[in-house]
């Protein structure tokens, strides 16, 4: 990362400043105004999530709210059985993330600290593989989880099953981790790993005990990043499940679209109570979770 | 960094490295061949599997079940599936209002943040607010505001027998989507320039302006040109993006077809008619198209490597 160093204000012709002034108090106010707008959704969502729908129905969209609470969300968690698919989720996410985490870092260890000829031809292998488009994979991935199922006579060996859905989360987002871990272990000094060598520190060592160590910052910003990423996700635990009660969350909400579409504002509940781990993320992981984002798109 | 010491511990690392014990060996194994095994096994040979079978006919699941079919997918899809020129029509709006709207305004909200006008810290938090929700809870939120009972027909005082329809008319639908797409990927966006932007020289916009550089010649002929390796990423990342979509529309269509793009045909030509194999002709072309952006991605960030 570069520290930028701030220069210090040079002495400017009064006139422009002012005229600059002006100017930059008007962006501000229209960035400010298309801020609100931007926003609006959300607020809106949550607003109609605390009024019951039948008083829309009756009054419209802007009639005053007679009755105000929660109760759309304790029937929300009751009825959509929000529960089961948060549950569903955790037990998706947090082995998929804390694998991805362990076997990219492994790559970029051995890629960025041992110099084989290959190096970069892996580099580029995971760094590619995980900018396929999704689309292009699960054809065969989906056959190919039926066909290992029924040699080993379980057909929900990995269709269906919460392993398989963490596996293809596991073998895509490694690209992404392996490439992100390279980019900053290059930046570790190699005289760290050449003193563990020297010291006769086994390859094992080498990495748990001297390298994990340093790696703690890229690890938590992509820690981050990928548990939103994977919580969000909406495209593998759909074409890869068939049973309701084992999707994760985003994915559950559009069956419960169709299901609950009588009454908006319980969805709307649904949806805020399934947008609540995220927005308990960005408000307090935010730092780690812009990190991990432009760690992937600059190098350096 | 002095040479002298540089030089002689890399030599003598260099000497180690010839020498790993048999139990190094066995770990550099299993620290390489775990994850090359998984990503190649699902990553890899599924992408090429897909290629291959995108000219075969295959029902079920058994090997033996494989026909080969030449380029018939390719022909049906072409010459007998007019739902595919809609498709693509849409996903190439979809990369055009991409390309010259919704990123250029997250550049230009970027760079304005990044000048910390007043307010610039709420500002970025409300913009980049949408991207850390999913697609799925965007197209609920958003149903909300535009369903013929919803906000936006209130506010327009039709009643629910006039109400418009945003998502089933023709005229609407596909602009409807690129804003809903466009509220996610401004704030994506902002932060990707942004944290470019705090890269570049602060100095650099200084001389600008004292040398009498109006604002926008700053950006055009000092920042843009320093962003190059942002830019090309921005860049890929906006065509990716939307090539790959899907979430926001089969939360919102199914698989109805009420707005055909590529990403939800391939998905319903392996869930529906599974007798062919159309929905891997479609990913191929889905991949084809791709295949530009990828590389110039790659490129981009693996300059310093091959060099």
């Amino acid at each position: 990362m570069t520290t930028t160093v701030k220069v210090p204000k040079l002495p400017k012709r009064k006139k422009r400043l002012y005229a600059q002034d002006i100017k930059d108090r008007f962006i501000s106010i229209f960035i400010g105004i298309f801020a609100v707008v931007w926003v609006f959704p959300i607020v809106w969502t949550l607003w109609s999530s605390l009024r019951p729908y039948s008083e829309i129905r009756a009054g419209g969209v802007f009639s005053p709210p007679q009755e105000l609470g929660v109760f759309n969300y304790a029937s929300a968690i009751d009825r959509m059985e929000l529960p089961t698919y948060f549950t569903n989720t955790v037990l998706i996410t947090l082995p998929a993330v804390f694998l991805i985490l362990l076997l990219g870092s492994l790559i970029a260890f051995v890629v960025t600290r041992y110099s084989f000829k290959f190096n970069v031809a892996m580099l580029l292998l995971f760094t590619a593989g995980n900018l396929l488009p999704p689309q292009l994979v699960f054809i065969p991935v989906f056959k190919l989880y039926l066909l290992l199922g029924d040699l080993v006579g379980d057909r929900r060996f990995l269709y269906d099953n919460h392993w398989g859905v963490i596996l293809i989360h596991v073998a895509f987002q490694m690209g992404f981790a392996t490439f992100v871990l390279s980019s900053y272990m290059k930046t570790i000094p190699k005289e760290i790993s050449e003193s563990a060598m020297v010291d006769g520190a086994s390859v094992f060592t080498h990495y748990f005990r001297v390298m994990l160590p340093l790696l703690r910052p890229p690890l938590a910003s992509l820690g981050v990043l990928m548990i939103t990423w994977i919580y969000n996700d909406f495209f593998w635990a759909l074409v890869l499940m068939s049973t309701d009660n084992k999707r994760p969350i985003t994915s559950a909400l559009g069956r419960l679209t169709g299901e609950f579409v009588t009454d908006y504002n319980l969805l709307a509940a649904g949806a805020m109570i399934a947008a609540l781990p995220t927005l308990i993320v960005f408000f307090v992981l935010r730092k780690q979770f812009v990190g991990g984002l432009t760690l992937g798109s600059t190098k350096g | 960094m002095s040479v002298e010491t540089a030089a002689p511990s890399g030599k003598q690392v260099a000497r180690r490295r010839r020498f790993f014990s048999r139990q190094d060996k066995i770990t550099l194994g299993f620290f390489i061949g775990i994850p090359t095994f998984l990503h190649v096994a699902l990553v890899w040979f599924p992408a090429i599997a897909t290629i291959g079978l995108s000219f075969t006919y295959w029902t079920g699941i058994r090997l033996e079940d494989i026909t080969w079919a030449g380029l018939a997918n390719y022909e049906n899809i072409f010459f007998n599936t007019p739902i595919f020129w809609d498709a693509l029509r849409n996903n190439t709006i979809w990369i055009l209002w991409f390309f010259f709207i919704a990123t250029p305004l997250g550049v230009l909200l970027a760079y304005q943040i990044d000048r910390e006008i007043r307010g610039h810290k709420l500002y970025q938090s409300a913009y980049f607010l949408p991207v850390v929700l999913s697609l799925a809870v965007t197209g609920i939120i958003w149903n909300f505001l535009l369903r013929p009972d919803g906000f936006v027909n209130g506010l327009l005082g039709l009643p629910i027998s006039e109400a418009i329809s945003f998502f089933g008319d023709e005229r609407y639908n596909i602009w409807v989507i690129m804003i809903m797409a466009s509220w996610r990927h401004i704030g994506y966006i902002m932060l990707l320039y942004l944290a470019g932007l705090k890269a570049v020289d602060g100095a650099l916009r200084e001389a600008a302006t004292i040398d009498g550089a109006t604002e926008w010649q700053t950006f055009r002929k000092v920042v843009f040109p320093a962003m190059k390796p942002v830019n090309i990423i921005v860049i890929v990342i906006t065509i990716i993006e939307s090539l790959r979509a899907f979430d926001m529309v089969y939360i919102i269509y199914g698989s109805s077809g009420g707005m055909p793009i590529l990403g939800v045909l391939v998905f319903n030509n392996i869930a529906g008619e599974g007798a062919s194999m159309k929905g891997a002709a479609y990913a191929v072309i889905l991949f084809l198209l791709s295949i530009v952006p990828i590389i110039t991605y790659l490129q981009q960030q693996f300059k310093d490597d091959v060099r």
